[in-house]
């Protein structure tokens, strides 16, 4: 079992249904750098999911390559090949006759790991997914929603492996639970530094999540990869503009912390709101507007008032 | 055959010599005849009424479980094998062995093979319908897994059809320990031996209420074994249904 992230690379992979006249992916080019996580986001009908199932080969490439760490996916033996990559899906499918034990040691019983290293593991990987030891024995129809895709994520992140395929994972959770799994995925992430590819058709789930993201449109043609900061600031075109939304000069300063932005001194500023360093810009700027303020205090991380801010700073 | 109960009042004295006054006024149920023909009637015809039972479901659920499979695996073979068994359950029971006996005789063979044709109507539509009742979304995650076909069968789709499997070995084997008494027609066997002999012996009601009692508690027992058996081999499918 590899444990070393993975470099991913899609070259010109293009998959075209017989009778279709247009590819569901198009000649599509990108490079996932180890550890990162490529979010692949668009309208329906841009190929995201196709494009995903193409390097579990879940679906055959009709033409073009994709390669992980440089080894080509058609070379390698499908079901060894599915093995070495977490697989995560909207509907979470954990199988309903196994408790949740059983479901994270699906790969490693593939394996040949014994019961003993999958009880082990099944109680680290709940831990790091947020649930506590005793879910271990519970099955599937005794969890939430929330809790399942917990489980589903620890199963996916069982044998260790190098990428990740994350398809609408959180796509069916309620918005405040939502929020807290994406949290948690990327605190998750600084942990165990996968590859990860994620689909998702919410922009705002993109941008907070993605290193990266590429946006692909109808037809299954990459209209942009880049970071989300790029993507906001200059879009390459219309559409990219319009899909990300009209409001993306303020999507970009949820990218943006307090800590990034050049502190004033403090003086004279002592009844102003106070805000912790690693606030979003958007959060802060938020807080001035509905408490009707100019100026905010800025906190370091041990609590202690290290600068002021203003409006204008904000928005420059 | 005389009529069912003689009319006029008179006692109805069955013809197989002395008898308690119960059996002489055909009482609804003698304890004595009971005790006294447990050991040389009723026990041997129950037991032999478990195993024509057994016998017949255990070879249906084989049969039926190769015909599911090929009809899960190549979906044309489908309908061709429902049709089959249908026309099959469709047969009556005494049409069937006037049918087999110019073939196999008055044999147990005769008895078993019309036992097993009506189990393959109910094993083989459950079968097919648990194995198709599997979630698609957990045969996703398992392919996308890196499960082998084989491996899916294994661990996901036959655990899974296992609800449903159990059921109709439910209703296959309630039905067949009930349609085994009619195998006294054929032969001397199982919990229609004893009631045959007490129709023709002027409906001894003792006799026909205790073997068939039998029959109903056999039944009872046997359901009752597999429902605990589906809770101990399934302990999820009540939690499924719950949620």
């Amino acid at each position: 079992m590899a444990s070393e992230a993975a470099e991913l690379v899609f070259d010109e992979a293009t998959k075209q249904y017989a009778g279709r006249p247009e590819p569901a992916v198009d000649q599509l080019s990108l490079t996932v750098p180890a550890g990162e996580i490529c979010v692949l986001v668009g309208p329906s009908g841009g190929g995201k999911t196709t494009a995903l199932k193409l390097v579990n080969r879940l679906i055959e490439l009709s033409t073009g390559d994709i390669r992980i760490d440089g080894t080509s996916v058609k070379e390698q033996n499908v079901v060894q090949l599915r093995r070495g990559i977490g697989y995560v899906i909207q509907q979470v499918g954990l199988f309903p006759h196994m408790n949740v034990e059983a479901n994270i040691g699906t790969v490693p019983r593939l394996y040949g790991r014994s019961k003993d290293w999958i009880h082990g593991r099944s109680q680290e990987l709940l831990e790091l997914v947020g649930l506590d030891a005793s879910y271990a024995k519970r099955y599937p129809a005794q969890l939430s929603g929330g809790e399942r895709q917990r489980v589903g994520l620890a199963r996916a992140l069982a044998a260790d492996p190098p990428l990740m395929l994350m398809d609408e994972p959180f796509g069916a959770i309620d918005p405040i639970v939502r929020s807290r799994l994406q949290d948690e995925f990327l605190r998750l992430q600084t942990e165990v530094r996968k590859t990860v590819v994620f689909v998702t058709h919410d922009i705002d789930e993109a941008i907070k999540v993605g290193d990266r993201i590429a946006i692909l449109r109808e037809g299954g043609r990459l209209a942009q990869y880049d970071t989300p900061a790029t993507i906001l600031e200059h879009p390459a075109d219309d559409f990219v503009a319009e899909f990300v939304g009209a409001d993306r000069a303020l999507k970009a300063l949820a990218l943006r912390t307090l800590d990034q932005l050049e502190l004033r001194p403090l003086d004279g500023t002592e009844g102003a709101p106070r805000l912790a360093c690693d606030t979003t810009v958007r959060d802060a700027l938020a807080l001035l507007v509905a408490e009707k303020r100019d100026a905010l205090i800025v906190l370091d991380h041990g609590g202690d008032a290290v600068g002021t801010l203003t409006r204008d700073d904000l928005l420059r | 055959m005389t009529p069912a109960l003689a009319s006029g009042g008179g006692p109805v004295i069955p013809n197989f010599g002395q008898g308690s006054s119960c059996e002489i006024h055909n009482g609804w149920f003698c304890t004595d005849w009971v005790r006294a023909h447990w050991g040389d009637t009723l026990q041997p015809a129950l037991v032999q009424h478990v195993e024509l039972a057994a016998i017949a479901v255990a070879i249906g659920f084989v049969l039926a479980s190769a015909l599911a499979f090929a009809g899960f695996r190549f979906r044309l073979l489908d309908p061709p094998i429902g049709f089959f068994a249908d026309f099959l359950y469709t047969i009556p029971s005494l049409a069937l062995f006037q049918l087999l006996v110019p073939l196999t005789g008055l044999t147990v063979t005769t008895v078993e093979i019309a036992l097993v044709s009506y189990t393959l109507l109910i094993l083989y539509r459950n079968m097919i319908e648990g194995l198709r009742g599997v979630p698609p979304d957990a045969l996703e995650a398992a392919r996308g897994s890196g499960f082998t076909r084989l491996q899916t069968l294994v661990h996901v789709e036959l655990p899974l059809a296992l609800p449903a499997v159990i059921a109709g070995l439910r209703i296959a084997t309630v039905s067949t320990i009930s349609i085994a008494t009619v195998a006294a027609f054929v032969i001397p066997e199982g919990l229609g031996r004893p009631i045959f002999v007490a129709l023709e012996q002027e409906v001894f009601k003792t006799e026909i209420l205790t073997a068939g009692g039998l029959a109903v508690l056999l039944a009872l027992s046997a359901d009752a074994v597999l429902v605990l058996a589906q809770r101990a081999l399934t302990p999820w499918s009540r939690l499924e249904r719950r949620a």
